[in-house]
């Protein structure tokens, strides 16, 4: 088991820069999930950190030693394929012990790793099969197995969970967490769903256009989104963005979402906002759950509105609401017994303790 | 307009459901009568192989009804299958095939693998070429084959001309190309993860070849072995032109030219032969005709 | 488990250490393992394919003791005889009209095997298959028999109807039906399984909507099975006019060339002219005139082929 490094890596293919120069520091032991959209470089950093790409630029460390050249068998690492990338021919134990028996293990040396590795997985039954053999979650297990009898230094996940069904795969999520649990090797895996890695990571790596957007524990990203890009990726439904503007009525810093909503800020967040220049074109972030029904006894900060909705989606335990403001699409989320109908008028409550200020140019959360 | 096609759907639907199913039972009818009579064409020289290998030579002469046989013999197969001649020409043609079957695997199969997987300079280039090479008829090449082997022989003294082992040489040129190009198919289709799963597992080059590849394409390698293998066996403007002795003759070769003796076409022995001659190829698609077919696809659909 | 990795830590060091040795290095790298492994099959088509198919060249331009360069001198002497312009003529009419009636009767053949219930495909399949599996040199034979002058079952069953007795191989009309027809006999089989390979890949919900929008079977055939297919279809038909017009079998085994050089084709007279008459220029001057229409025919089907691959 090792730390990671990344030290201005860059990947480029002819003239297209895939990876631009990403500083990641990863903790013995610790399980790192990279989240962005296809494209964003996330894959490609993962298969540099394998070898299976070769860097273009900068370094890759593993337990301190610099890697850049090793080839993948040398490195210690092992990697669960989307696909799974099980060998096909072979049987469930055949696939596990392959890289061991490549490597000249003693047979009862081999046996005990893959008897150890079934029963953590619960695929001692499945022993004798071929992949051809095995559901979708079974197969996952078996290429999970596949990584951990090699006990390597570092574990590497390249969006495992997404040919799964939607059930299996907060099945698997957990399964992961707990053998993550049980062998606390340092691991960095990839998906594009950013549930699975909010739910998965003890720090989430945003990534997009070949860049790191920010880094940070899930409740980090959540609450204190550092750039436009992860409040608008973090979270489903998705954050709002209304544009607004900054007005000073008297001596109150007051947000003007349009001609006839504007609301007075909270004083915490009249002080942070002050400073801003009044023209700025910004965008006030609000995620949905912040955007109720109003009700009796609301709390300071908790501002009323009325406003038409457009359409209604009950989920059960809420109802999202969509209407406009001023042609921006907006969502909220309501008690299913507010009486939300589509095409009624409703009275909601914006939550402006929980609000964000973004620069509209910029992306930078304010 | 809509009036019109409602009209129509709406009160005879059930009546044109039923025509159609009786259309179809119809178009049935009809597929079955065609094939059959295309049956009938295409078996006709088989059968008809068959039914002259089991007469006797005075039946034949007699000129009585072609198609049917009155007096059945297997004389002429006893006579053939204990004949030395015929022996060697089915032991040359054995050692032949499976000789170039042997050699066609060793080269294609590697070079499949290295242009399907290894990007290298003028991968591309070599693997259009071997598709090419492929285009190349066996009728354009005999006679440079013939003179260069003559010369071969001139300047080193090695005897090649009229030996049975020259064609080991020479028909892997007719199967190596198609070998390596659906090859090269088979080990694209096979997904890119299997062979970094094995890098990372630890295997070379070569151990990803011979113990992930080679496996998993297996079926591609039994069509590519059966492709080379009938190739190599029926081949016949080759060795007509490379060999003449009789003991170096392939089958083919033999029984066109050992058993018409002047104009003397004893016919018994020529269908027997050619029945026995026939009988590798017919008999491996017997049994594995899913593979011979998708060898035979695999040129076009799989490129 | 711990020391294990010690181990294996051990082993990564010393092979660290060992990495001067730069040989193995080389032989290690990706494109040297590459090279080795395609090494035989460059010699094989450098050697036996591309050397002699230029070695022809060299040998068609010698007079025929091969003692003296002549140039053009033997083209020459080809233009200016009427047999040569009749394999000409003869190859042409062979291939075009042989190939034309192999992918019609494969189409027709593979559209009634396509719509008989699935269960009974294989075998009809496999039945129809058989002439393709026979080495042509065997088949033959059976047809040289069933023409046979004196003894054919052809004229026997014909005469029923009051029909001949037709001379199938001695006149020269109907010699060259006669090899036309077994070679379409041969050839129409591979037609009928690639066209069959390739009705099975069109999509059935085209089938059903072009039903919905009123589309007749004809139509259906029209607009879509023959667009979908279009493709492999042109790759057959090429790479089946490339083989019939250097085929050499069918007609050797059949007529040698026979009655009076009239079905000769290019690769029976190369044959006759070039080995049995022991004149190798000229035998290579014939069988080079084979490479016009040949690389014609190469270029398109490639052009299809790396369509199809980008399509897919």
């Amino acid at each position: 088991m090792a730390d990671v490094a990344l030290r201005k890596v860059v990947k480029r293919y002819d003239d297209v820069e895939a990876v631009r120069g990403i500083d990641l520091d990863i903790a013995d032991h610790e399980f790192i999930v990279l989240v962005g959209p296809s494209g964003c470089g996330k894959s490609t950093t993962l298969r540099m950190i394998a070898g299976l790409e070769d860097i273009s630029d900068g370094d890759i460390m593993i337990g301190g030693d610099v890697v850049n050249d090793v080839p993948p068998k040398d490195r210690d690492i092992a990697m669960v394929f989307q696909n799974y990338a099980l060998y096909p021919h072979m049987t469930v134990a055949e696939n596990m012990s392959f890289g061991l028996r490549l490597k000249h293990y003693p047979k009862a040396e081999i046996k005990a790793r893959v008897t150890e590795a079934a029963r953590l997985l619960d695929i001692t039954d499945l022993i004798d099969r071929k992949p051809k053999q095995l559901s979708g979650g079974q197969r996952q297990r078996v290429a999970m197995g596949r990584a951990i009898v090699r006990n390597p230094k570092v574990f590497l996940f390249d969006e495992p969970l997404s040919n799964l069904d939607a059930k299996l795969r907060v099945q698997m999520r957990i399964e992961i967490k707990k053998v993550h649990q049980k062998v606390r090797t340092t691991t960095v895996y990839v998906t594009h769903d950013q549930v699975e890695a909010m739910t998965l990571a003890d720090r989430v790596v945003v990534m997009n256009k070949g860049r790191i957007e920010q880094i940070g524990t899930p409740n980090e990203l959540y609450h204190k989104p550092a750039t436009r890009f992860v409040a608008g990726f973090i979270g489903s439904p998705a954050m709002n963005f209304i544009p607004c503007r900054l007005e000073d009525v008297g001596s109150t810093l007051q947000i003007r979402l349009t001609d006839r909503i504007a609301f007075p800020l909270p004083p915490a967040r009249a002080a942070r906002y002050n400073a801003l220049p009044r023209t700025d074109k910004l965008l006030l972030g609000l995620r949905p759950e912040h955007l109720t029904e109003s009700h009796a006894h609301l709390e300071s900060g908790v501002e009323t509105f009325d406003t038409v909705l457009d359409v209604t989606e009950p989920m059960g335990m809420e109802t999202l609401v969509y209407f406009g403001l001023d042609g921006t699409p907006v969502c909220g989320r309501v008690n299913p017994n507010a009486g939300a109908k589509d095409g009624a008028p409703m009275r909601l409550a914006m939550d402006l303790n929980n609000m964000h200020l973004l620069n509209e140019e910029t992306g930078v959360v304010l | 307009m809509s009036t019109l096609a409602i009209d129509k759907a709406g009160p005879s639907r059930k009546i044109k459901y039923g025509s159609m199913s009786r259309d179809r039972a119809w178009a049935l009818r009809w597929s079955y009568f065609f094939l059959v009579l295309f049956a009938i064409f295409f078996l006709t020289p088989p059968i008809y192989m068959l039914i002259t290998s089991l007469k006797s030579s005075a039946e034949i002469s007699a000129a009585t009804n072609p198609w049917w046989v009155f007096h059945p013999t297997l004389s002429n197969y006893v006579e053939l299958l204990t004949s030395n001649q015929f022996l060697r020409f089915f032991w040359n043609s054995s050692i032949v095939s499976l000789a170039v079957v042997l050699v066609t695997m060793l080269i294609s199969v590697p070079a499949a693998f290295a242009l399907a997987r290894m990007k290298f300079w003028g991968s591309t280039t070599l693997a259009t070429g071997v598709f090419l090479t492929y285009l190349i008829p066996d009728s354009l090449l005999f006679i440079p084959l013939f003179k260069m082997l003559a010369l071969v022989q001139d300047y080193t003294g090695i005897t090649l001309l009229n030996r049975w082992y020259v064609l080991l040489f020479i028909y892997p040129t007719l199967t190596v190309p198609f070998c390596t190009w659906i090859m090269i198919g088979y080990f694209a289709s096979i997904p890119k993860e299997l062979d970094e799963a094995a890098l990372i597992d630890g295997a070379s080059w070569l151990q990803t070849l011979t113990r992930i590849f080679i496996p998993v394409a297996l079926p591609g390698l039994i069509a590519a072995t059966i492709f080379a293998f009938t190739v190599s066996w029926a081949q016949f403007l080759y060795p007509l032109v490379f060999t003449t002795s009789v003991d170096q003759l392939v089958l083919p070769v033999g029984i066109t030219t050992t058993l018409i003796k002047g104009d003397v076409f004893n016919w018994g022995q020529i269908m027997t032969g050619a029945l026995l001659g026939a009988a590798p190829p017919l008999i491996i698609y017997a049994f594995l005709m899913d593979y011979y077919i998708a060898g035979l696809t695999a040129g076009a659909t799989k490129g | 488990m711990a020391d294990v990795v010690v181990e294996q830590g051990q082993a990564v060091r010393a092979a660290r250490a060992r990495k001067p040795a730069s040989l193995r290095n080389v032989l290690g790298r990706k494109s040297t393992v590459a090279f080795f492994l395609t090494l035989p099959l460059i010699l094989l088509i450098a050697l036996l394919v591309l050397y002699p198919a230029v070695y022809s060249v060299h040998l068609a331009t010698l007079n025929k003791s091969m003692q003296k360069f002549v140039g053009f001198g033997n083209f020459l002497f080809l233009f200016k005889r009427d047999t040569f312009w009749m394999v000409v003529k003869q190859s042409c009419i062979f291939a075009v009209t042989a190939v034309f009636f192999k992918a019609l009767i494969g189409f027709i053949v593979a559209h009634f095997v396509h719509n008989i219930p699935a269960k009974g495909q294989r075998k009809w399949r496999g039945m129809l298959l058989v002439p393709w599996v026979i080495p042509p040199a065997m088949s033959t034979l059976a047809w040289l028999w069933l023409f046979d002058p004196s003894y054919s079952a052809f004229n026997y069953t014909l005469s029923f109807f009051g029909i001949g007795p037709i001379n199938w191989l001695g006149d020269n009309v109907w010699a060259r039906f006669s090899v036309i027809l077994v070679n379409i006999w041969y050839g129409a089989p591979f037609f009928m399984i690639m066209y069959l390979a390739a009705l099975k890949s069109v999509p059935d919900q085209l089938y059903e909507a072009a039903a919905i929008d009123g589309a007749n079977w004809w139509q259906k055939i029209w607009y879509v099975t023959l667009p979908m297919m279009r493709n492999i279809i042109a790759i057959t038909a090429l790479f089946s006019l490339i083989v019939t017009f250097a085929n050499f079998d069918i007609v050797r085994i059949l007529t040698s060339g026979g009655p009076l050089d009239q079905t000769h084709i290019f690769a029976t007279w190369a044959f006759k002219v070039g080995i049995e008459g022991s004149d190798i220029p000229l035998g290579a001057s014939v069988s080079l005139f084979m490479v016009p229409i040949l690389a014609v025919a190469a270029i398109f089907i490639l052009r299809d082929v790396s369509k199809r691959g980008n399509e897919a």
